[in-house]
């Protein structure tokens, strides 16, 4: 039996993780697994030592671009889990909090729906989604004034308050979205080649989530109803009724529609903070954090984000340890991988919303004659495109 | 199984292993473990209590290392902390990935930025830091100086 590994990474600019993959397989079939990450490492958590806890909140909201509101929420709830019972946050704050959680939430969904459209060979629904992405981030840009890294969270509270004049337009343009998303998730649906290409692939099962404490939409795809949101309500989600989102199949076409169907529960929270939203202070002017030692988590668009702050009295955090959801949802790779074919791959390593599937090359090496055939980026979406397309074929669909 | 029951029933069980127990709030609970009783309680933890791992968070302080091994009861909405202390020059902890396998990449990070080196764990290798960074430079200790960046950057080049 012959062996082939199949490096994939470690850079491409189309997203913002560089990870490089080994991919051990016999054929077409994946038999074994390797990740490789740290092209990215800056020290954040070092460098968060290094500043006072108001300047921390700016440090951290640039580890990602696009949960670039859940790191500072969720390192604000740990200082303000060292202040304790102390910390009083206004009602007004915390329904600021949710709503620019909850657009973020639909951004960051829409541009993996978008990304996940390109890799099965759907360009229609890569444009769609992103032209209404594009509409999501000028709901932020009038609500926050930035497009991205709102630097709305503050120890205490919010930054900048929302103006109540924008709420209209707010709400128009997120009916505007309703409409889309009733229609793709209509045509996903309804697609008999989606159900071909996604349903049965990349299964994780309830075992493995739970083994490798999957996060997020990744283990709500398999059954497991847990959501921060929910288990330890933050900000206002305990004032507002919404459900949390799950499927039980465990696949990729589970992990799409959990995505989908969040979409629409992220709008109605929006819509019911915007009606409810108090009048009111929006800064519980913290100012000095006592000794101690605290834990803010927050659910993140791809799982639960975990901040751990110690202080020591001083002006600094003396520790600050962030993980991130994908740290705990890149592993599971082992299991949903294994046993596919390289098409897949893309769309499998791309359903835990990890940002790795950006391929830079591929290089196919021969375990046998080491001879070495390098193929692009490109080539291996397409291969995966092809697939859908033989399966239209193959159906009769133009 | 209501917080009271899941609180006493780690102190009944490992009376001889808890040296401290700290009720911060109702929703935070940090509990001080004997190292050589680590594998123990996080098996108990997380196999019949099915608390859900969130991560690690490896500390370097001035007397020494401390891990906490952060463990949530999501349906209470309750995190449990076990702190364990070690000395500088004695870093050797059991590792946890055998009992629990999201937890192979917290201890190969600990293990290159701290240090601390973790028994029985089947693929301790580097995680983040690159390849040619030097052995025995560990980031995150408290002795780590900036000056030390500098030697890192230079390295490999010829005078």
């Amino acid at each position: 039996m012959s062996r082939t590994i199949i490096p994939i990474g470690p850079y491409h600019p189309l997203q913002e993780e560089p990870e490089f993959f080994q991919l051990v397989v016999d054929g077409e079939k994946i038999v074994d697994a390797v990740a490789n990450i740290g092209y990215n490492h800056r020290g954040i958590e070092k460098l968060s030592e290094l500043k006072s806890f108001d300047q921390a909140t700016f440090v951290v909201e640039r580890i990602c671009g696009i949960c670039s509101n859940s790191h500072p929420l969720a390192y604000v709830q740990a200082v303000e889990d060292i202040i304790g019972a102390d910390c009083v946050i206004p009602e007004r704050a915390l329904y600021i909090r949710t709503v620019t959680a909850e657009i973020e939430r639909i951004h960051s969904h829409l541009l993996w729906l978008g990304l996940a459209g390109h890799f099965l060979g759907y360009n229609t629904v890569y444009m769609w989604a992103w032209k209404e992405r594009e509409e999501i981030l000028d709901i932020l840009e009038e609500l926050t004034g930035n497009r991205n890294n709102y630097a709305m969270n503050k120890i205490g509270g919010v930054r900048r308050d929302l103006n109540k004049d924008s709420f209209g337009g707010v709400i128009k343009r997120l009916n505007k979205l309703i409409e889309f998303m009733v229609m793709i998730k209509k045509a996903v649906l309804d697609d008999p080649v989606l159900h071909i290409r996604l349903k049965g692939v990349g299964i994780l099962t309830q075992k493995d989530c739970i083994d490798y404490c999957a996060l997020g939409p990744t283990s709500r795809a398999s059954g497991i109803a847990k959501d921060v949101r929910k288990d330890e309500p933050y900000a206002a989600y305990d004032r507002i009724s919404w459900n949390v989102i799950t499927q039980n199949e465990g696949d990729v076409f589970a992990k799409v529609v959990v995505r989908i169907l969040e979409i629409f529960e992220s709008i109605d929270i929006i819509k019911q903070c915007l009606r409810k939203m108090p009048d009111g202070p929006i800064d519980a002017h913290i100012k000095d954090i006592p000794p101690g030692e605290g834990i803010g988590h927050i659910e993140a668009p791809r799982g639960e984000c975990f901040h751990y702050v110690r202080s020591d009295g001083s002006n600094r955090p003396v520790r600050h340890k962030v993980r991130a959801p994908t740290f705990m949802n890149l592993p599971t790779y082992k299991q949903s991988l294994i046993g596919q074919t390289i098409s897949d791959a893309t769309i499998i390593l791309a359903a835990i919303d990890p940002c790795y599937c950006c391929t830079e090359r591929m290089t196919i090496i021969d375990a046998n004659n080491k001879k070495k055939t390098f193929l692009s980026q490109e080539e291996l979406i397409r291969l995966s495109q092809k697939k859908t397309e033989d399966i239209k074929n193959k159906m009769g669909i133009k | 199984m209501n917080r009271e029951e899941i609180l006493n029933n780690i102190k009944d069980r490992f009376k001889d292993c808890i040296k401290n127990f700290v009720d911060k709030s109702p929703k935070r609970i940090y509990i001080d473990i004997e190292p050589k009783c680590l594998r123990d309680v996080v098996c108990y933890v997380f196999k019949d209590l099915q608390a859900r791992f969130n991560t690690a968070s490896g500390i370097h302080t001035r007397v020494g290392f401390e891990i906490l091994y952060h463990f949530s009861f999501d349906n209470l909405g309750l995190i449990i902390s076990l702190r364990v202390k070690l000395e500088t020059d004695k870093a050797r902890i059991d590792s946890i990935t055998p009992i629990i396998k999201g937890a192979e990449w917290i201890e190969r990070e600990m293990h290159e930025l701290l240090g601390i080196d973790f028994v029985g764990h089947p693929n301790l290798k580097r995680l983040l830091l690159a390849e040619d960074w030097p052995e025995g430079v560990y980031p995150l200790r408290a002795d780590y100086k900036e000056w030390d960046k500098n030697s890192i950057r230079d390295r490999g080049v010829k005078e």
